[in-house]
């Protein structure tokens, strides 16, 4: 008789162990805001009037949607419906990429503006606004590369859901990339209101 | 393989989940909207917890998984609540 030996629960502690290096990765940045904020506070306040808060509101509901649409992904798969998983994942992806979009429109407008790091404009800023749009970038620009590879991961769960790898019995793959992309969108809970909201 | 049962979240669990998140964030937005500076950042701050609790529990299953996954996940948390807690001191004592 052979024995597979399969440790899901460990797989999944590895993946959690990760997040909270990825949680810390964050924290830091966002300790480093609330010492900057706590001693620029109306620089803060007035950079972060310049952000478009509808395209925050809107990226957040698009997240938020994506993290339902994989968490439901994973339930199909239990189900043993992998038709239905894939479509999960498709719309996760879509709704990934949409969040990009947004993201380039968004920060292409602040680059019209010449409101980046080192632009003549942005030296002019007081302290305040410069420290607040080099952490919006820095963060920002963090968390959108974690976007993308969220999508390359869900992508990879999309085959392998589809190969039948990941299927009803074993599903840790799908599981742990679901983990990574609710770390996305936790990390934007976070990032949403004290970027975009206040102001 | 697996003896145990592995808990499945139901379509429509997942679903009011992310009702409630969308509801929240409604509420996050309204609330900026009209000025009352520290306080609304206070708000603001509680719900997006709220918020990255739901996440935690239900989307991250932490509520139907083993219980060592919640107590590292509080513990990590309670870690960053601390370093932010003595920055903090540092800097208002200086």
């Amino acid at each position: 008789m052979s024995h597979e030996f399969n440790d899901d629960v460990g797989k999944k502690m590895g993946m959690w162990i990760f997040i909270f290096t990825e949680l810390f990765l964050f924290g830091g940045l966002f300790l480093v805001y609330a010492v900057f904020r706590a001693n620029y506070t109306e620089g803060f306040h007035s950079a972060a009037a310049d952000l478009d808060a509808f395209v925050g509101t809107l990226n957040t509901v698009i997240l938020l949607a994506s993290s339902a649409t994989v968490a439901m992904s994973i339930t199909a798969v239990q189900k043993g419906n992998n038709k239905l998983a894939l479509r999960f994942i498709i719309v996760t992806v879509i709704l990934a990429l949409a969040f990009m979009v947004n993201k380039y429109f968004e920060w292409g407008h602040k680059f019209d503006l010449k409101l980046y790091p080192g632009s003549e404009i942005m030296e002019q800023l007081g302290k305040g606004e410069i420290l607040f749009f080099g952490l919006y970038y820095m963060m920002t620009g963090l968390h959108a590369l974690h976007v993308i590879i969220g999508v390359v991961l869900l992508m990879i769960s999309y085959f392998k859901v589809k190969n039948g790898t990941v299927n009803s019995q074993k599903f840790i793959f799908l599981e742990n990339s679901g983990l990574y992309w609710h770390l996305v969108d936790f990390i934007w809970i976070f990032l949403f209101p004290l970027m975009y909201l206040v102001t | 393989m697996e003896d145990k049962k592995h808990h499945i979240s139901s379509f429509n669990s997942l679903l009011m989940v992310l009702i409630g998140l969308f509801i929240m964030t409604g509420i996050s937005v309204m609330i900026t909207e009209i000025h009352f500076s520290t306080f609304s950042v206070g708000v603001a701050l509680l719900l997006a917890s709220i918020k990255g609790y739901l996440v935690l529990t239900y989307f991250m299953h932490l509520k139907y998984d083993e219980p060592i996954f919640r107590i590292m996940v509080f513990l990590i948390l309670l870690l960053f609540a601390i370093v932010i807690g003595i920055t903090f001191i540092d800097y208002l004592l200086r």
